[in-house]
């Protein structure tokens, strides 16, 4: 397969920044701010180590999250009660390689490179690596995000415990 | 008599239970709980529908130990140990697949997929006394199935696998009945999850019912946002909505048992299932009392249950089903593997909600599971101060005569009970 660059009606640098921007809100626990990115029919999932390109309607996911579920787990992790993200994890996260790869209409594809680390109290540093998927809506000079799937690399999840904050 | 090892005191007389942390915190009782307790008793190694195929297997760690579970060449379903006879190296390295044979990579020795050695690389180099059909793989001493849940046992003496679950396997079949072929299948997607804490943690937080209004408190909120109000219990010695039990099953095995407040995929329709699937659940329990009888179909349908196989097998039939088990990797660690499992003929709808209702509560992701392991992680780092803190309280519920409630400690007690015989010697 040889590479061919396509072009598209907003640039990578532009796509970056979108990117760049939910980074900081995500990493900063703005998950309010965070959700006025998310297109009222959003979906976020994050799929099994072993299995990730099967579908949430056949398959046990990690998340499986459509818009509504969304607006309920952001209630969750940020009321104190969420014992598992009470202290909150300290997020920060490096999102790379980023490269547009197809538009279908206003729907842009959208891969990059996370790693994500987290440190919560009393535990050590765990990186939760993989990429991202996105489908994003063109809005104007912006996007929306209609689909956010994050593919975790790593064989298991195990020593990475919970996913109890944004992935 | 009080055994001067007992990690218990067990006073029935005063009503008082209290565990000494030391078991939860021990190097050496892990040394021990592995050889009496691990090497001893069935412990779960995978369903039948996880091999679908002859020559499916799945490599997995069981009791610590790397084994293969394989359906071979005739259909049989086997257990090897995941190690080379020549020098001892692991001869599986996928994590599932379809094999006909096993090759070890490090000097070329070639299994069949039912354990027989079938080719050594530059075997005239051997005298007469190799003998290579001696040399199939090794497994468990014993491997027996109920249901399509397949155990093995380290113990050639070991009772038989029915004999041990003995009465836990009326609540296995409650769990099956939600099938009308009898089949229920292990559906794609495994959830692992490590948890700072010791494994006997997780027996007891998995069916504990104390703990639900004050851990999951955010859980409960997304069901009432979700328009299922789960109403404060009425009768002054109740903790959850509807009233449970906590049943003693033999051999260690115990279950929670308790009328469902909170939506079940089989058979018993909430909001959060959205308005489209009522007419479909109503089907399937219209299904049940068909096949089952009024009476039968509501228990399959109204009741959740958490069920311990001991030592570490949790089979939930609760907001879903669920098979979870777990292994230590040292005192204050264990691996924890969890899937989903569900009827084999079900529809495409109704395996997306039995999913969708499995990640509202279960999993590293879910709704209650996080916390859960937050919860456990807690008490181990509390341990810490063992030595001048030596006895956990786990009397709730000692006094109270006749059925046991689901929010005390009755069922917690019975596991305790059970492990620190096998832990002294003086199990029978």
């Amino acid at each position: 397969m040889t590479f061919q660059a396509k072009t598209f009606p907003v640039t990578r640098a532009q796509v970056e920044d979108f990117l760049f921007y939910e980074a900081s809100l995500l990493d900063n626990w703005k998950l309010n701010e965070w959700q006025e990115l998310l297109t009222e029919d959003a979906c976020y999932y994050v799929p099994p180590n072993d299995d990730l390109e099967g579908s949430h309607r056949n398959t046990l996911f990690i998340i499986a999250d459509d818009r509504e579920r969304i607006r309920q787990r952001v209630i969750r992790v940020l009321d104190p009660n969420c014992h598992a993200e009470h202290p909150r994890s300290r997020l920060s996260r490096i999102v790379g390689n980023v490269r547009i790869t197809e538009q279908d209409g206003d729907i842009l594809t959208v891969w990059a490179n996370f790693v994500v680390h987290r440190y919560r109290r009393n535990e050590r540093l765990g990186e939760y690596v993989g990429h991202y998927r996105y489908l994003l809506k063109l809005d104007g000079d912006s996007f929306r995000i209609k689909e956010r799937r994050a593919y975790l690399k790593s064989h298991e999840l195990g020593s990475l415990g919970s996913v109890s904050f944004i992935l | 008599m009080a055994d001067p090892r007992s990690f218990v005191v067990d006073d029935t007389q005063k009503g008082i239970f209290l565990l000494d942390r030391e078991a939860l915190v021990s190097e050496q009782v892990l040394r021990d709980e592995v050889k009496n307790v691990f090497a001893k008793c069935w412990i779960y190694v995978g369903h039948g529908s996880e091999l679908k195929k002859n020559g499916d297997f799945q490599t997995r760690r069981v009791a610590g130990r790397p084994v293969i579970f394989v359906r071979d060449q005739q259909g049989q379903v086997r257990c090897h140990f995941n190690t080379c006879r020549h020098r001892g190296a692991i001869v599986c390295n996928d994590r599932s697949g379809n094999v006909r044979r096993f090759n070890c990579v490090y000097h070329g020795w070639i299994y069949g997929n039912d354990g027989s050695l079938q080719r050594v690389p530059g075997d005239e180099a051997y005298t007469e006394a190799f003998d290579q059909k001696s040399l199939a793989l090794k497994g468990p001493a014993r491997f027996e199935e109920y249901r399509d849940f397949w155990f093995m046992n380290l113990d050639p003496n070991a009772q038989p696998l029915t004999e041990y679950l003995g009465k836990a396997t009326d609540y296995i079949d409650l769990v099956i009945d939600q099938s009308p072929s009898g089949k229920m299948e292990v559906l794609p997607g495994t959830q692992e999850y490590d948890v700072s804490a010791n494994w006997k943690l997780m027996v007891e937080n998995s069916v504990d019912d104390y703990h639900l209004p004050s851990t999951h408190s955010t859980w409960l909120n997304f069901m009432a946002n979700s328009g299922v109000k789960v109403e404060p219990p009425k009768a002054k010695d109740q903790v959850l909505p509807t009233r449970g039990w906590a049943i003693e099953l033999g051999n260690g095995h115990f279950t929670t048992d308790n009328v469902n407040f909170r939506g079940r995929p089989v058979a018993k329709w909430i909001p959060l299932y959205g308005p489209e699937a009522e007419g479909e659940i109503a089907a399937i329990r219209a299904e049940l009392v068909e096949r089952l009888g009024e009476e039968r179909a509501t228990r399959v349908a109204d009741t959740n249950r958490n069920l311990v196989i001991f030592p570490n097998l949790v089979i939930n039939d609760g907001s879903s089903v669920t098979i979870r088990t777990f292994y230590p990797d040292g005192p204050a660690k264990m691996h924890v593997t969890a899937w989903a499992l569900g009827p084999v003929e079900e529809s495409e709808n109704a395996r997306a909600r039995r999913l969708d209702a499995f990640l509202t509560f279960y999993g590293p992701g879910g709704f209650a599971t996080p916390d859960d392991v937050e919860a456990l992680e807690m008490v181990q780092q509390g341990l810490a101060n063992w030595e001048d803190d030596r006895w956990s309280e786990m009397s709730r519920g000692m006094g109270r005569e006749g059925e046991q409630l689901n929010s005390d400690e009755h069922h917690l007690r019975i596991f305790w009970r059970k492990w620190n015989a096998m832990m002294t010697g003086a199990a029978k």
